[in-house]
């Protein structure tokens, strides 16, 4: 038996590192993978839940998590090849203008 | 007494926080994407044992298997070297990481502290397609056909975005012609 508050605090550890990684990280593509990071420290969060209070609709939720994180990931990484074409680099310091 | 239940959650989850601090660490993106795999296959064992088998699946074959594929492929395609570190500002290092430190040793005081003591057992609620299909096409059915479209629209996007840029004379200059 596990209680419900380490799920929880390793659900914040993961949440955190993907705050973190998406303040410190330089590249777009490490950047991205962070947000998918910060996404499944939610999904735990909600499996969870949904085990300490016996909803199954918890677990229907992680299935549209991943479905957005799925579609923002299709997105995001088409964006990140038109950005590249542009300007060349993949650091976002260097990504800085909206004009070329 | 420790229980079989509770080494396996200190196992998957020590495997999830070192792939996520080692996604921190890591200055190629290739590296951080395997400790990113190495971070969701944690994850499915850890949601495997709170009885949520279809999520698990899921997990393995969507998150770690297609979206991390793509995102392999993006990092190959645009050929991503090493990381350029840039100088941080000061503040942030003397400020940021004592707060941040203090701010999640409160919150994780209070979760151990005030969420209670009761337990959630191995399988408490068991999450096979059989239960978890009724409720998505009944009780959810109108998000997952937003859903759907959701996925359709990015589907477009994405190709509009990553697709050939138009060449003709009169669009704007491309820096990179192809």
């Amino acid at each position: 038996m596990v209680p419900l508050s380490y799920y929880l605090v390793l659900s914040g550890i993961l949440f955190a590192c993907g705050v973190t990684g998406f303040l410190i990280k330089r590249n777009i593509i490490t950047i991205f993978m962070s947000i998918e990071l910060m996404l499944n420290g939610v999904n735990l969060s909600f499996v969870a839940f949904a085990a300490h209070w016996q909803v199954l609709a918890g677990q229907v939720f992680v299935f549209f998590v991943m479905v957005v994180a799925a579609a923002e990931a299709a997105v995001g990484l088409a964006i990140i090849i038109a950005v590249y074409r542009t300007r060349e680099t993949l650091n976002v310091d260097q990504v800085n203008l909206l004009k070329l | 007494m420790i229980s079989v239940h509770l080494i396996l959650f200190l196992a998957f989850g020590a495997i999830a926080v070192a792939g996520a601090i080692n996604l921190l660490a890591q200055t190629h993106p290739i590296n951080s994407a395997l400790s990113l795999i190495a971070v969701m296959a944690a994850l499915a064992g850890e949601y495997l044992l709170l009885g949520a088998e279809f999520v698990a699946a899921v997990q393995v074959i969507v998150y770690a298997g297609a979206i991390m594929v793509l995102f392999v492929f993006v990092i190959m395609l645009l050929n991503a070297g090493v990381e350029e570190r840039t100088q941080g500002s000061r503040v942030a290092f003397l400020f940021g990481i004592p707060g941040m430190l203090l701010g999640s040793l409160l919150v994780a005081w209070v979760v151990l502290r005030h969420s209670g003591t009761e337990a959630v057992a191995a399988g408490a609620l068991p999450g096979a397609p059989k239960t978890i299909g009724p409720l998505l096409f009944h009780e959810f059915l109108l998000p997952f056909e937003i859903t759907s479209i959701l996925i359709l629209v990015a589907i477009m996007g994405a190709v509009v975005l990553a697709g050939k840029p138009p060449t003709t004379a009169a669009g704007p200059a491309q820096k990179v012609k192809d």
